[in-house]
């Protein structure tokens, strides 16, 4: 009675493992992108840099509030006008910055973040950031697309920039 | 007609002028800011600069005028970065008697991690903190990495961005090296 009692307890749990692998693949293979990677940002999420100036340049209503979630010496080099420095993602102190930059905005304010050290599979920031504010609650968060980094991506195709903190 | 031609061509003027003074308004400090294109920098002198390694020795750039120098622009939270940098090591241990010196920019925000890194790295070359101003002197670092061949008369030979092919660049180094 015992016996079948425990083969039972087992089967179940072999059922549970079973069921949990199928029905969240992203976690069971191997090859799922980190949650820290930037390929962990659902596609439908990014926004291209044409369509974000699309918004800058459109009503004031409309506009996104623009994070950068990088380097501090980047952006005092270099950003997109009207964006906040809000700390590399891929640090804790950058996380905390960022947490506190969005603090007093609406849930649904619709967030644009970028980086752009690096080519856009190895950056490690743009990935924490954006699950951090998801995980804070924030429903309308996109990341900027921007393959190689910013300097190619931004700068140099022309697009408007300021610079110093 | 000619009223409204009159005016339009006011409407236009004041069009105008606003537009202008908006320009050099966005211009002027945009030009002041501006780092020279990074292409520009290829076959000239490199930008002098002096700043403190990570042990507090002054690093001048101008002294290893003689040397074929390989400047890297790097962070600690850069993967390719990381994976150049044991390679320049070897490359600072094997041609270093032949007249090779690798010097590291940090693009970091703080020296701590950078201390820990290059300790964990155990990398052979000086290493000194970088900023927006080199950035700018360099032609605006805005992705990483980034290096630079500097030949012994202080002038850029090569700029290379990105994960670099690391066999070329070596190539490209022994022959600067052959060059007395």
């Amino acid at each position: 009675m015992q016996s079948r009692s425990f083969a039972r307890a087992v089967f179940s749990v072999a059922v549970a493992i079973l069921c949990s692998a199928l029905h969240n693949p992203a976690q069971s293979s191997p090859n799922a992108p980190s949650p820290s990677s930037a390929l962990s940002i659902p596609e439908s999420q990014l926004i291209q840099p044409d369509a974000l100036i699309h918004l800058l340049q459109g009503a004031e209503s409309a506009k996104p509030l623009v994070l950068q979630a990088g380097s501090r010496i980047f952006f005092a080099e270099s950003h997109i006008p009207g964006s906040v420095f809000a700390g590399p993602g891929s640090q804790l102190a950058g996380l905390q910055l960022l947490q506190s930059k969005v603090a007093s905005t609406a849930k649904n304010q619709l967030i644009v973040l970028y980086c752009g050290c690096c080519p856009w599979n190895r950056c490690p920031n743009v990935g924490p950031a954006y699950k951090q504010l998801r995980d804070l609650g924030f429903t309308n968060v996109k990341v900027l697309y921007l393959a190689n980094n910013f300097g190619d991506d931004w700068v140099k195709k022309g697009y408007p920039v300021e610079h110093g903190l | 007609m000619d009223y409204n031609s009159n005016q339009n061509s006011k409407a236009a003027s004041r069009f105008n002028l606003g537009t202008g003074l908006l320009l050099v308004f966005l211009l002027v400090p945009a030009a002041l800011h501006a780092a020279p294109a990074p292409d520009a920098l290829l076959h000239k002198p490199a930008p002098a600069f002096v700043r403190q390694d990570l042990a507090g020795k002054p690093v001048d750039l101008k002294a290893y005028r003689g040397k074929v120098v390989l400047l890297n622009f790097w962070a600690t939270w850069c993967g390719p970065c990381q994976l150049e940098m044991p390679r320049f090591t070897s490359w600072q241990k094997q041609y270093g008697s032949r007249g090779l010196q690798i010097l590291g920019v940090s693009m970091d925000d703080e020296p701590g991690v950078v201390r820990k890194n290059v300790s964990k790295l155990q990398v052979n070359y000086p290493v000194v903190m970088g900023d927006e101003r080199l950035g700018n002197q360099y032609g605006g670092i805005l992705g990483l990495p980034v290096t630079f061949l500097i030949d012994r008369n202080g002038q850029i030979i090569a700029r290379f961005a990105g994960e670099a092919d690391l066999n070329a660049m070596e190539d490209q180094i022994k022959r600067l090296l052959d060059r007395k």
